[in-house]
């Protein structure tokens, strides 16, 4: 269920701009990575490279490697749509689809590749996957109701709860509770660190306090200015990263004298 | 408060809480926006006035004094007041669902395909296009019809009553009659591109508004083009679809010039779509009737329009109740 992921020179073009340069890097298996960064550096960008969603948007593509178990995501024989159904994500916003009651937001993955679900497994599943987006209890209910009727921080365990239910090799991350208040956030926070016994997990977060808090591994990723591309400084573990790092610009960045 | 007439300026801007530059645009403005929404409300209020002030003498003389007074209604031949309503009622709606079911598929096929699937700058000249269609004036797809589209498609329709004729839609006409192809069939098939632009220009806007957000949800779950947008644009826009539909709809109803010059008229109650004589809208006849009417036979022909005056607001009620169904689960919340 978990996989390691191995990046090797990766460059990240919105058409002829490149927005992310020559990132090497290795994702460890049932740990969390965090990427943290001042906007615009590219690790959103660099996230949704690892699922392939960085090209749905018009002029996206990148050159290099991403090797998920030594499978290469942007071979030949690799199909974009069978990517993403391994590599789950959780966006920024809690997007889940107004039209779909709970459960069937929770099912919507599930359905893509099995067309028929019995009922009773399809109670089982809406009922794992909530629970282990630790839902369960609150909606338990209200399954019926639409997804959109809840709060903001449910309706990303909702989306957390959706992008399980498809039992991913990894999954991404990118900023899951910058819109959420503080009590959410540490409801997903903790979430998190359940999760990792059986996921990969990738998290592009601004908050550096949650870096150190969930993260096992942290990169710190930079730009040098407007209109250049952004890089990876440094990757260590993420106690070495906010005690001691290597490089002036990550201690710079997260002692808040940045900029 | 109270302000004095004799107090001067400094004293009445004493209150600094006073009026505002913008108070007096403001009112102004709101006085002009009210206005125009009580315009609406009157003048659909007259209209409706007017529509049953006039029926009113056709509606409660008896069917045979309106037979003697009115030339174009027939009691003796079936063809009453109320009969006749009833056959143009049918032959409008008839020529407007064949509009609709073949206009509505494509337009939504057209409008996806310039949403989500050409290439940025086909799409910009494929909805220009599309736009465009819709300044045709109706005497020029009526002309056209007649022309162009009639000729070409009246082979098709000796194929459809040859092998599908057991299907009563697709009856061939009987023995004598010859296919002219001037059937409801080519009307619905005019009417339908008539109405393609409107539609599509609609389902085209509410496809494009579609937030990035479901539509990212649904591929980053592994869904193909296809099936994202069933997932997240067709419930977003299922009330826009339904509307823009039902726009289409309301227009195929009131269309008269194009019918008119295609159908060859008739007034029957038969599924028969493939044979002349057999239909005819409401507005067609109005218009066909009108010129050499006398007092009661105007008369009779505001009662037809009343006619579809009703259908038409049935329709539009019949589509808020299929938009506000749903209005819980729609992308609006």
């Amino acid at each position: 269920m978990s996989k390691r992921i191995d990046i090797n020179n990766l460059n990240v073009y919105y058409s002829q701009f490149l927005a992310v340069e020559d990132v090497s890097l290795s994702i460890e298996p049932k740990a969390v990575t965090a990427f943290i960064g001042p906007s615009g550096c590219g690790k959103s960008t660099f996230l949704r490279t690892l699922n392939r969603m960085h090209e749905v948007i018009p002029g996206g593509r990148v050159e290099g490697e991403v090797l998920i178990d030594g499978v290469d995501l942007y071979g030949k024989d690799v199909d974009p749509v069978t990517v993403r159904r391994h590599v789950g994500m959780v966006f920024q916003r809690p997007n889940p689809f107004p039209t779909m009651s709970i459960a069937e937001n929770v099912l919507a993955g599930y359905r893509l590749n099995n067309k028929r679900v019995s009922n009773s497994d399809a109670e089982d599943l809406v009922e794992s996957s909530l629970r282990g987006a630790n839902l369960w209890d609150e909606v338990k209910d209200r399954l019926n109701k639409p997804g959109s009727s809840l709060s903001g921080g449910q309706q990303q365990r909702l989306c957390i709860a959706r992008a399980i239910a498809i039992k991913p090799d990894v999954l991404l991350m990118d900023e899951p509770c910058s819109a959420l208040d503080p009590i959410s956030t540490l409801a997903i926070e903790d979430l998190i660190t359940d999760l990792k016994d059986q996921y990969t997990i990738v998290i592009v977060t601004h908050n550096m306090q949650q870096a150190a808090r969930v993260s096992d591994t942290t990169a710190f990723f930079n730009i040098a200015g407007t209109g250049k591309p952004g890089k990876l400084i440094e990757m260590n573990d993420t106690t070495t990263m906010f005690s001691t790092p290597s490089e002036k610009a990550t201690e710079d960045y997260i002692s808040g004298r940045f900029g | 408060m109270t302000t004095t007439p004799s107090s001067t300026d400094s004293q009445s801007a004493g209150n600094d809480y006073g009026t505002h530059p913008g108070a007096r645009a403001n009112g102004i403005f709101k006085g002009l926006s009210t206005g125009a929404g009580v315009l609406i409300l009157v003048t659909l209020a007259a209209v409706a006035t007017f529509l049953l002030v006039e029926a009113w003498p056709a509606f409660v003389s008896s069917s045979e004094d309106l037979g003697q007074e009115v030339s174009f209604i027939k009691p003796e031949d079936g063809q009453s007041l109320m009969e006749t309503i009833g056959f143009l009622v049918y032959g409008t709606v008839l020529m407007s669902v064949i509009a609709l079911v073949i206009a509505t598929p494509i337009s939504i096929g057209i409008a996806l395909f310039i949403s989500h699937y050409a290439p940025r700058r086909l799409a910009q000249t494929l909805g220009y296009l599309i736009d465009l269609l819709a300044a045709v004036p109706s005497v020029v797809y009526g002309l056209w019809g007649v022309a162009v589209l009639v000729p070409f498609l009246n082979p098709f329709y000796q194929f459809l009553a040859d092998y599908l004729g057991f299907i009563p839609l697709f009856a061939a006409p009987e023995s004598g009659e010859i296919f002219t192809g001037r059937v409801a069939m080519s009307a619905g098939i005019v009417l339908a591109i008539m109405i393609l632009p409107i539609i599509t220009a609609i389902t085209r806007e509410v496809f494009l508004q579609t937030p990035v957000l479901h539509e990212e949800a649904a591929l980053a779950m592994g869904a193909t083009r296809w099936e994202m947008i069933r997932m997240a644009v067709f419930p977003f826009a299922r009330s826009g679809m339904v509307g823009a539909t039902m726009l289409g709809l309301g227009r195929a109803l009131g269309e008269t010039m194009a019918v008119l010059m295609i159908i060859s008229p008739g007034l029957t109650l038969s599924p028969y779509i493939l044979q002349p004589n057999q239909h005819n809208t409401v507005a067609g006849y109005i218009a066909l009737q009108f010129p050499e009417a006398n007092a009661m036979g105007v008369s009779s022909l505001v009662a037809m329009g009343l006619a579809l005056f009703v259908i038409t607001l049935l329709v539009n009620m019949l589509a808020r109740w299929v938009v506000s169904r749903r209005s819980e689960y729609s992308g609006a919340n």
